[in-house]
């Protein structure tokens, strides 16, 4: 998938991958996507409670050897 | 579409106490919500610009996972809030845990309302200037103005 940017949270925890996503987001601009990485499994339901109550809408998510990769786009 | 808002009663002064407000502080501003922490008692600690004195005991904390059991008569002894305390900060740096100044400076960088008791100040005679800048001084009817109109009130 197309990305505009990148923002990789691997190895950190609750909250911080939320809150470096919703700082990544704040540089973009509307309709861009930003693809993450994290390996906090907590990211799968995080980011899609994130998505839900921003309505920032998560394109799709990916697991791949221990990461979990999101694209999100910027409403 | 109204803006959320959620306040907190921030009262406790330890290592582990501190991490829950400032999460769901920064979380919630991640979020869109207006926040406000209410800090008092030993909840100022927590506004300190010098967090290195915010530490966890293992004395009268019986859940606190210990690498070996020990006896409430070593817990006492001098040298053992420190080692817990440093056991503690290893433990959240090797999970990715935030530190506590990065999670503060999350919420001020987000907008989160810091509200320091005043009559606790005056009360433990605190030196405002050992507090950081980004605060401001009221007492809880200054808290009850917002905390009345909010949707998730929290005491910690």
């Amino acid at each position: 998938m197309n990305f505009d940017k990148e923002y990789d949270a691997s190895g950190l925890s609750c909250p911080l991958p939320i809150l470096k996503t919703k700082k990544a987001l704040a540089e973009m601009t509307s309709g861009q996507v930003l693809k993450m990485i994290s390996t906090d499994c907590g990211s799968i339901k995080d980011m899609q409670a994130f998505a839900d109550q921003t309505g920032n809408p998560l394109l799709e998510q990916a697991e791949e050897g221990g990461k979990y990769i999101f694209f999100m786009q910027k409403k | 579409m109204t803006t959320k808002r959620m306040a907190i009663i921030a009262t406790k002064g330890t290592l582990d106490m501190a991490y829950p407000p400032f999460i769901l502080a920064s979380t919630a501003a991640a979020l869109g919500y207006e926040v406000q922490v209410f800090f008092t008692f030993y909840g100022l600690q927590l506004l300190r610009k010098d967090l290195s004195d915010v530490k966890i005991s293992p004395l009268a904390n019986p859940a606190m996972p210990m690498p070996v059991p020990m006896p409430v008569m070593v817990q006492m002894l001098p040298g053992m809030e420190s080692m817990a305390t440093m056991m503690m900060k290893q433990k959240l740096a090797k999970h990715g845990v935030a530190s506590l100044e990065e999670l503060r400076d999350l919420c001020l960088e987000a907008d989160v309302k810091f509200i320091a008791c005043q009559m606790t100040v005056d009360l433990f005679e605190f030196d405002k200037s050992e507090f950081i800048d980004n605060v401001e001084y009221g007492g809880a009817t200054t808290f009850m103005g917002f905390a009345g109109e909010t949707d998730i009130c929290l005491f910690v």
